[in-house]
């Protein structure tokens, strides 16, 4: 009788499932997302001190105190600011259709796509913090160590791809484009190598989505007689539209968790010992990238077309 | 001779003549260039992306002679392999490799598991609030994890279950070992979890309810349904997710720096002082020389990985395209 009572419909015990499913991953989200957002507030005003020896900290709150110091001393903080959101600005419209561009030369089937399949996603191994600490470590060597001489340091980059750049950009200068202009491309042309290593899973990504475009409407364009060139702009390009604004999120945030500020804010704190400031980079940078990407999805998804 | 080139000039002239053979030849002519031009750029940035390899592995295996002799490009005269054998001393290779690739495996398993599950739970069941907690999942995914870092960081300071900390590294708390890479991981917070909940998510939706409801009439329960019915069927996601994860665990440097992992279970972590240690200990003073032994064993740490993912390359690739990357 009373069994009875208690018994649950399907719906519901499915929704216990759902529940019990996911329950790992909220806990986790509580007590690592939500509670550490909290915690990185509270110490971004306050003073934190390390127990040496037993354990934990305390705090001794500032007030705004640690984001005054941010904004109005601190030698280079405003300054690495800027320069990461700049080259993340740059950085993305590149990033975004080099791997559109990308995605589309090895969609088809051709000889050989295999292999140029595998290396384009080399970058991603590659660019492992792993490597990349290691150069930077060798660079700081290389620029303050006591036995660098210049005759060693001319000789220790054969691996260097050099290219001269100077001459396209006078070249083009004579032709009478305007500089700000030319001054973007010569750049996006010197970062050639960053750009390629950055768009391993960009590329990835459209390749998925070229993938899932249904045959059948490039079919009908073809019977219309639309050319290649009208295909891209009114079939492959609006259907690749909403993976253009996950791929702009993600090179968005990729590009700033690898940047300068989050070293400068990793220094700042395991370095110098100083918790409070640092917490106040870190909430800075992440309200500037959070304000960046709304902006930008925004304006991009009042362009984009969904199929579904 | 003379007849031949008759011929072929009939040929030509009939051609200019005829408009539509002109249309077939410049659609031929187009093609081929487009053909060309699309090798030229592939082969050209694959190039770029190559080109620091090959740099890498011809420096490590240079003779110091070779180093410092300007006439060698590319080809050393005198190829050895003395810079692999100390750097692999001095990164103390097959047992770190052999630590950092048990590490990266466990982690990889629990966060497949974990990440899979929550992905199911999102796609597939119904609940109040579902849509809030998945736009939490894609706040994770965007959040950079520096913003966490500092409160992660204090907290696994301060906690201590049972001393278990002080036990292993003689300081009170977590940090130091690889227990809170593990919490984490297994609370689907750890290394990119929410990126993989998202594609796990999008690959279970994709899959036909029938396969579910035929367990289900069958008799299995739903933890079963998932274990040995769903995630068999999401090969290709599961496929993705496991290269994904293990190439960034692999490489991992800012949790393993945070955590403070000691070296010897993160390679990642390793490598960053070989060079300093090869000049201590080796009294290896020449930068150049450094380098060399710099890049072998850079190359020694990328090996696992691209061997990894040599062998998962195809199904990796297949996988995505089938995958739930795309929603």
């Amino acid at each position: 009788m009373n069994k009875k009572k208690t018994r649950l419909s399907l719906s519901q015990k499915r929704m216990i499932m759902g529940y019990i499913f996911i329950l790992p991953w909220f806990i986790g989200f509580l007590l690592f997302y939500v509670r550490s957002i909290f915690m990185t507030g509270q110490f971004s005003l306050a003073k934190l001190t390390v127990n040496a020896n037993v354990g934990g900290y305390t705090l001794e709150f500032l007030g705004f105190k640690n984001f005054v110091f941010a904004f109005r001393e601190h030698g280079s903080f405003k300054q690495v600011l800027t320069t990461s959101v700049i080259n993340m600005l740059v950085d993305v419209p590149l990033v975004t259709f080099f791997s559109l561009f990308m995605a589309i030369l090895l969609n088809k089937k051709f000889p050989g796509r295999a292999f140029f399949r595998a290396v384009f996603f080399l970058p991603v191994i590659l660019n492992s913090g792993a490597i990349s600490a290691m150069m930077d470590l060798a660079e700081t060597m290389m620029n303050g160590g006591i036995s660098a001489t210049a005759s060693e340091v001319a000789t220790g980059d054969t691996s260097n791809i050099a290219f001269n750049i100077d001459y396209l950009v006078n070249m083009f200068m004579n032709l009478g484009l305007p500089s700000s202009i030319l001054g973007y491309l010569s750049s996006a042309v010197g970062r050639i190598n960053d750009i390629i290593k950055a768009s391993g899973v960009q590329i990835i990504i459209f390749i998925a989505a070229l993938q899932s475009i249904p045959s059948s409407m490039y079919e009908v364009a073809k019977i219309e007689g639309a050319t290649a060139y009208e295909t891209f702009w009114k079939v492959t390009f609006p259907m690749v539209m909403p993976h253009i604004i996950t791929n702009v999120v993600y090179t968005i945030v990729d590009s700033f968790t690898n940047s300068e500020v989050v070293d400068l804010a990793y220094k700042t704190a395991f370095t110098d010992h100083n918790y409070g400031v640092s917490a106040v980079f870190s909430i800075v940078s992440t309200v500037v990238t959070c304000a960046i990407l709304v902006i930008v999805v925004t304006l991009i998804q009042k362009r984009t077309f969904y199929y579904n | 001779m003379k007849k031949e080139a008759k011929i072929l000039l009939d040929k030509t002239k009939r051609t200019l003549n005829d408009p539509l053979k002109m249309r077939i030849a410049g659609n031929e002519i187009k093609n081929v260039l487009m053909t060309v031009f699309k090798y030229v750029i592939l082969i050209g940035v694959s190039y770029v992306i190559i080109a620091p390899v090959i740099g890498m592995f011809v420096n490590s295996i240079k003779s110091d002679a070779d180093a410092f002799n300007p006439m060698v490009f590319v080809l050393p005269q005198h190829p050895t392999l003395e810079k692999y054998k100390l750097a692999i001393l001095r990164l103390d290779y097959w047992k770190t490799a052999a630590k950092s690739i048990g590490y990266t495996a466990g982690l990889t398993v629990v966060q497949l598991l974990v990440c899979s599950m929550v992905g199911y739970g999102f796609a597939r069941f119904d609940f109040p609030f579902k849509k809030l907690l998945f736009g939490c999942v894609v706040v994770t995914i965007i959040i950079p994890s520096h913003t966490v870092m500092l409160p992660l960081y204090m907290t696994f300071r301060s906690i201590d279950p049972f001393g278990i900390g002080k036990l292993l590294t003689g300081t009170p708390g977590l940090n130091g070992t690889v227990i809170p890479m593990y919490i984490m991981t297994l609370l689907g917070c750890g290394l990119r979890s929410g990126l993989f909940i998202y594609i796990f998510n999008q690959f279970f939706r994709g899959l036909p309810k029938e396969i579910e409801e035929a367990a289900f009439v069958d008799g299995a329960g739903m933890f079963y349904t998932y274990m040995r019915i769903m995630l068999v069927n999401a090969m290709p996601a599961v496929i993705t997710v496991t290269v994904f994860s293990i190439v960034w665990q692999f490489n991992d440097v800012f949790f393993a720096k945070l955590f403070l992992i000691p070296d010897s279970t993160a390679i990642s972590k390793r490598i960053a002082s070989l060079q300093g240690i090869i000049a201590n200990e080796d009294q290896i003073l020449s930068l150049t020389l450094q380098e060399l032994y710099r890049d072998a064993g850079a190359l020694l740490v990328i090996t696992p990985v691209a061997i990894i993912y040599l062998i998962l390359q195809k199904n990796f690739i297949e996988g995505v395209e089938r995958s739930g990357i795309v929603g």
